[in-house]
């Protein structure tokens, strides 16, 4: 009988699998809140109509507080993940590939942690 | 009519690099570009480096870049493609001579996937008992030749030569889904790595490629799917 075990075969991480769904998943959640986005932003409100008054009331509501959060992330994540596939594809010494990736990271989490700071401490200034 | 070929000639006894040739041969406009080739080794120039076997379709050994697209110069008509046709080696693999690559790397990820049926239990009586929708479910990916012309096709496999490629993973796919086969877990455990069905970037390059019309995409999309509600 063959050895079946003796293949290449190790346990896999879904690693791949979950970044991969991920990418799917986040994609939607991405395609409707953007659309939400244009539609306030771009065809219910004309351009000339947005200014700081504008956006200080929206950022009242803690509803699109969360919403822009919501968008934050998903935004930076899908992105950076997509990026990560292409470091893998076309970046082959190990030690580059890992010096890219943690500055990509590190990137990343700045956008979130800067963005997100805006989000939760922005107090409207009144004119 | 004459047809004129431009062949991307490598010798690694003499060359260090690889250098174009242009040769122009007699043909009829519904020879074979493999026809064109074996005028200029036989009469013009026995230097020349492809390999062939078959002639008719089914061996898959002349396949080759013509006009930069992978094709079977078995089945390819010489008034169907540009003058002067462009001949080139697979990509990806590395060139032993001319149009001869070293299909070593392509065989070895086409065994790593396990391409043969797996099932250690007691034969019936009779005989394995399998409904035509189950034989229809992998019906597309029985019909490969093992060519090569999509995986030295596929753009995630010219950068990472790791990568399982096309050809193994329609391989996979014509066990995983046999009602007969018995190691779908393990086959899937192996196309979840790194270097597996993942790298597919769904660049439908194979598909195109494939001499033999295989939905290549469609089946790899078919293991993902697989693999998702395997684990979730």
């Amino acid at each position: 009988m063959a050895n079946y075990t003796m293949s290449r075969a190790r346990p896999s991480s879904n690693f791949e699998l979950a970044s991969w769904l991920y990418m799917r998943v986040s994609g939607v959640l991405i395609a409707f809140f953007l659309l939400g986005h244009i539609v306030i932003m771009h065809i219910l409100h004309h351009v000339d109509e947005i200014d700081y008054a504008f956006a200080a009331e929206r950022l009242a509501n803690p509803f699109w507080r969360i919403y822009d959060l919501v968008l934050l992330g998903l935004v930076v994540t899908h992105g950076l993940s997509g990026a990560r596939t292409v470091l893998d594809d076309y970046v082959h010494s190990r030690g580059w590939r890992a010096l890219l990736k943690t500055i990509m990271w590190a990137l990343g989490v700045l956008f979130l942690v800067v963005g997100a700071f805006v989000l939760f401490t922005f107090q409207p200034v009144t004119a | 009519m004459d047809v004129k070929l431009r062949i991307k000639r490598f010798d690694p006894e003499r060359d260090d690099k690889p250098h174009w040739q242009e040769y122009t041969v007699p043909a009829e406009p519904t020879d074979r570009v493999l026809d064109a080739l074996l005028q200029i080794k036989g009469y013009q120039d026995g230097t020349l480096a492809l390999r062939r076997s078959c002639a008719h379709g089914v061996c898959g050994s002349c396949a080759m870049r013509i006009n930069h697209l992978n094709r079977l110069a078995c089945k390819t008509l010489v008034k169907d493609v540009k003058q002067p046709i462009v001949i080139e080696p697979l990509k990806g693999l590395p060139v032993i001579k001319d149009l001869v690559v070293d299909m070593e790397p392509f065989f070895e990820k086409f065994r790593i996937v396990k391409p043969f049926l797996v099932n250690d239990e007691t034969p019936p009586p009779t005989e394995w008992r399998q409904s035509i929708e189950e034989r229809a479910r992998f019906d597309d990916t029985t019909k490969c030749i093992l060519c090569a012309s999509c995986t030295t096709s596929c753009p995630s496999f010219w950068t990472n030569s790791e990568y399982l490629g096309p050809a193994s993973l329609v391989q996979a796919h014509r066990f995983i889904f046999d009602t007969r086969d018995r190691a779908a877990a393990e086959r899937l455990d192996i196309l979840n790595a790194r270097e597996g069905v993942w790298r597919c970037r769904t660049i439908f390059n194979c598909v195109e490629a494939c001499p033999r019309e295989i939905n290549i995409t469609k089946a790899i999309g078919q293991i993902k799917k697989a693999l998702v509600y395997n684990r979730f």
